[in-house]
């Protein structure tokens, strides 16, 4: 499979104001919901942990609870798709801002907002566990949906304007259109992105199961909290069951879901894409004999169809250019000048007010540990799979074969094996400084492998024939031929690797066996340590800061590189 | 009797905003009216504006000024009655024949009895019997456009709007679609009152239209209408099609009079730096010469000959004869082109001889050339950024076109070897590697 999303293509310039704005409005709000979580932790405190068992049969059931918590989510996140996506996409006046907030808001570190957002949704819920499945599903949800919604919102913008000139010459309403064009054309960019979010939310899934903030600690029925239980218990048998079990679990996931989906939607790409096997499924055909896929989809077109009947018709017909409309402008540039300050308000109430000039170096100090940790690990991930992943990719029965294991390893939730490395770390004795940090990059390294295998194979045979025949080997080949080929791929996979690597080291850098505690220096550490704590303010300036840093990394080195990378290596 | 013509345009005008607040102009000027029973070309260069048109009496946009009407009522939106044929099919890769077929309808909330009857019909009348249930992507170019034909067809249209819809295809199976078109036309068997084509394929104007447009570009006007008075069918070989062929070229290859209206930055009239310069490879432009230099032309070719001979649009011979004309390689005029005795030297020259007289009549013709190598020769580092010839050209014209502009004198510098450019660095330079 050679697909690839484009991590960029939304924006072309390094930053513009509506940036900082975003970025204002985001750690704004991440302020906001900390200060009003913290009134509410109090009354929570007596929460009684769910009673689970360490008992193998119960595996499957929590497994499938892991797993609706998984779709739940999902649905919510498709909602969200379509409705912000299409808003950014239609109003060029509002995508000014939503899109810069949505880039911003994927780079804020999901697990150390599961603190805040636990308290928050186990006080808005009546009963204690309902809030607790929110904030659990929310946190997938936020793992999910920025990644969804912006291949959407890409795709809504690159119709190609002569369908869209069809729809309005045929006259087909708005709700139409979004179900007859708009949906089919970005679906297979916006399946292939759920797919890809989906394996990053299992991590998620299985660490916001169970949570402590401060003195309550909420486990809901699932795998992720079964491993933390094992943990607790030092119970080494245990996490090899989950370990299974998870397994089992995304194996099933990956046959039937992921795949038959993935070939399903190769059908409705707008361009053929030439040379390249098409991908094969053996539940999709398995489920087409059996007229399942061909009665859903009959279903949904009847859906569209009675739904475009029972939606009123929009009076004036569409135009396919609209004038700006002067008072609207006005009224939208107030609300987001409203927002703007409410948000520094609550920046400097939450985070200026109460920082001391000691805090915030110690923190800086620590963001700079956590950003050397992410650096050389990726670098080192880099050096270990390009080489291999350009050899695999070169093989297409080699490729075929390795490929969908590196796809599922990366769905694989690297938590998980976890408490492995910190058993071997403790029975060892060693510094936990240099070895809980591979930790960070343990699930995300496969994105670097399976970009460059979508590279390696998609180098046209001409090209390597070329470099054959002129007898290019060794160094000069790799230099000349083969990483400039896979640049790009590579591009893309890392920048998805070290945001992933950023996240994972709020779990990584400090860990437990038992009552033994093994930590790092670092801004994960950090703001795992305040979680626990339930020191608010100190999560929210943990929280800011590694979203800011993330978000300057992206801009000052990925952005730049991904364009240089597109200019110079791309291949026409 | 409702008299309205089918549809009226009167002072069209379209232009528009750019970046610094000033407009592009488009579209200037365009009166039209069609009849009942008329097939209507517009022909021209790409970006003629003719396009641009068609969009706007599609409804699919608004003119700056002037007003559009259909059936005497103003065009505000796509009309009813109006549809549409698109150069690259527009049909949805994700719907069967019959569905996208079915899709106008299902727009207008027919009863579902009524859209599968005239669907088929549809399909059936245009060809596409026993392909219902087929996807685009299984159907090769020729029958996706039978696709577009049916779609347009099925809502019983009075005008049928068509993009260049038979460029996007090769030559024989075009040639199929348009007499198949034409049977059906002539014989009445379509629900259509009037057609207007887009097109820049003069032969097929003059094949298909009973009124031709001839469009002018910067800003995109009509500059003549002619008549094509003989009957259908029309064989190309005809001498009378032939002539009507050649007037067109003629037409189509007269210098603008000096001072005409909106020559402003009009292709190689001012030939000041404001000048935009058309993306010809040295390649085409040796190649032309060699082909007009030997026989059996000599030295003097037509147009149409050289167009059919070279199996070249329009759209790919005008801009390499005009870049022939501007350096002083050749002139055309009168739908012919005659190279100078400095073309006929360059075609029998060899490599280095022909670099050297490139670049002298680079240097001498084409003033943004001169314009670059003087600002590096007066540089003592001899670098200059490209940012900065962009940001002069702008002032002329559209930043698309300052960049095809700049591209243009890259690549004839190179190949003149007056100067360099870097594009890791976006500077010009003198260097040469050694």
């Amino acid at each position: 499979m050679t697909h690839r999303s484009e991590p960029f293509a939304f924006v072309r310039d390094l930053a513009t104001r509506w940036d900082v704005i975003a970025i204002v409005i985001v750690i704004g709000l991440i302020a906001f919901l900390g200060e009003a979580s913290r009134g509410l932790l109090e009354p929570l405190a007596k929460l009684e942990a769910t009673p689970l068992s360490l008992d193998p049969a119960r595996l499957p059931f929590y497994a499938a609870r892991t797993t609706l918590r998984m779709f739940a989510a999902l649905a919510l996140s498709l909602l969200f798709t379509f409705t912000y996506a299409t808003w950014a996409a239609r109003s060029p006046r509002a995508g000014r801002l939503l899109v810069p907030i949505l880039d911003v808001l994927q780079s804020v570190p999901i697990l150390g907002f599961i603190s805040i957002t636990v308290v928050f949704f186990m006080s808005l819920a009546p009963g204690r566990v309902l809030g607790a499945e929110f904030a659990a599903i929310f946190a997938i949800f936020t793992s999910q949906a920025w990644n969804m919604a912006f291949s959407f919102y890409q795709s809504l913008r690159t119709v190609p304007s002569e369908l869209t000139e069809a729809a309005a010459s045929f006259h087909l309403s708005p709700w139409m259109r979004f179900w007859q064009l708009d949906v089919p054309f970005a679906l297979p960019g916006l399946i292939w992105n759920t797919m890809m979010s989906m394996s990053g939310g299992w991590f998620f899934v299985v660490a916001s199961e169970s949570i402590s903030v401060g003195h309550t600690s909420v486990a809901l029925p699932g795998v992720g909290s079964y491993i933390a239980l094992a943990i607790a218990e030092r119970n080494l048998p245990a996490i090899g069951w989950a370990i299974l079990a998870m397994l089992v679990v995304i194996l099933l996931y990956d046959q039937l879901l992921f795949r038959p989906l993935v070939v399903w939607v190769d059908g409705l790409r707008f361009e053929q894409e030439p040379g390249g096997r098409p991908p094969r499924s053996w539940a999709l055909t398995v489920m087409r004999r059996s007229r399942l896929v061909s009665g859903i989809t009959a279903a949904f077109y009847a859906g569209v169809r009675w739904t475009s009947w029972a939606m009123p018709v929009d009076p004036s017909a569409p135009r396919a250019e609209s004038k700006p409309v002067r008072h609207a402008d006005t009224l939208w540039f107030a609300v987001v000048f409203v927002l703007v300050a409410l948000a520094v308000w609550h920046i400097a109430q939450s985070l200026f007010a109460r920082t001391s000039i000691s805090e915030a170096l110690t923190v800086s100090g620590l963001a700079l540990l956590t950003m050397l940790r992410v650096t050389v690990l990726i670098a080192l991930a880099s050096l270990v799979w390009v080489p291999i992943g350009i050899w695999v990719g070169l093989r297409p029965r080699v490729s075929g074969l390795v490929q969908p294991i590196a796809q599922f390893m990366a769905a694989f939730p690297a938590n998980l094996l976890f408490p492995l490395a910190i058993y071997g770390i403790v029975t060892w004795k060693l510094n936990p400084d240099v070895w809980l940090s591979p930790l960070m990059v343990l699930g995300t390294q496969w994105y670097i492998l399976f970009n460059v295998i979508a590279g390696a194979s998609a180098i046209p045979g001409e090209l390597r024939y070329a470099a054959d025949n002129l007898q290019v080997r060794g160094w000069l080949w790799w230099s000349k031929v083969a990483l400039p080929a896979v640049f790009p791929y590579y591009v893309t996979g890392a920048i998805t690797a070290s945001g992933g690597s950023w996240n994972a080291s709020i779990v990584a850098e400090v860990a437990n066996w038992g009552r033994t505690q093994v930590r790092a220096h670092g801004l994960g550490a950090y703001i795992a340590d305040a979680t626990a704590a339930g020191d608010f303010h100190r999560i929210i300036l943990g929280i800011s800061t590694m979203s800011l840093c993330v978000v300057a990394i992206n801009r000052f080195f990925w952005r730049p590189l991904y364009y240089y990378a597109e200019r110079r290596f791309r291949l026409a | 009797m409702n008299t309205a013509p089918l549809l009226a345009l009167q002072d069209v005008r379209k232009a528009f905003p750019r970046a610094d607040g000033s407009e592009l102009m488009v579209l200037d000027g365009v009166n039209l009216q069609v009849a009942e029973g008329e097939i209507v070309g517009l022909l021209g260069r790409s970006g003629s504006g003719k396009s641009t048109l068609l969009r706007l009496i599609a409804g699919l946009a608004e003119p700056s000024a002037g007003t559009l009407s259909y059936l005497g009522a103003p065009i505000e939106g796509p009309a009813r009655g109006i549809a549409m044929v698109f150069q690259s099919f527009a049909i949805y890769p994700w719907l069967t024949v019959f569905e996208n077929v079915a899709l106008g309808l299902q727009a207008l909330r027919m009863p579902v009895a009524d859209i599968r009857q005239r669907s088929l019909a549809a399909i059936d009348l245009i060809g596409l019997d026993g392909y219902e249930s087929a996807y685009p992507r299984e159907l090769s170019g020729g029958m996706r456009q039978r696709v577009g034909f049916a779609r347009a067809l099925v809502v019983h249209p009075n005008i049928l709007l068509m993009d260049e819809p038979f460029s996007a295809l090769d030559v024989l199976t075009a040639e199929t679609l348009r007499t198949d078109f034409l049977d059906l036309w002539t014989e009445g068997q379509m629900p259509i009152k009037g057609v207007i084509l887009v097109t820049h394929n003069i032969e097929e104007a003059v094949l298909m239209c009973d009124r031709i447009l001839v469009f002018g570009s910067n800003p995109g006007r009509i500059l003549t209408e002619i008549r094509v008075p003989l009957p259908q069918p029309r064989k190309r070989l005809d001498p009378s099609f032939r002539a009507l062929v050649e007037r067109i070229y003629v037409e189509m290859t007269a210098r603008p009079a000096a001072g005409a209206p909106g020559a402003r930055a009009e292709r190689f009239a001012g030939l000041g730096i404001g000048s935009v310069l058309p993306r010809v490879s040295s390649n085409l432009l040796s190649g032309l010469m060699e082909t007009v230099a030997a026989a059996p032309f000599n030295g003097v070719a037509d147009l149409p000959n050289i167009a059919s001979d070279l199996k070249m649009e329009i759209d790919d011979l005008f801009p390499v004869a005009e870049t022939l004309q501007m350096m002083r390689f050749a002139e055309v005029a009168g739908g012919d082109i005659r190279l100078t005795d400095t073309g006929l030297a360059f075609a029998n020259a060899d490599l280095d001889e022909r670099k050297r007289i490139f670049a002298r009549q680079l240097l001498n013709y084409v003033p943004l050339a001169a314009h670059v190598r003087r600002v590096l020769d007066e540089r003592p580092s001899h670098v200059a950024r490209k940012s900065r010839f962009l940001e002069e050209l702008e002032d002329y014209m559209s930043d698309e076109a300052a960049e095809q502009t700049l591209r243009a004198i890259v690549s004839w510098g190179r190949y003149a070897e007056a100067f360099a450019y870097d594009d890791e660095n976006a500077t010009f330079n003198l260097e040469n590697p050694t």
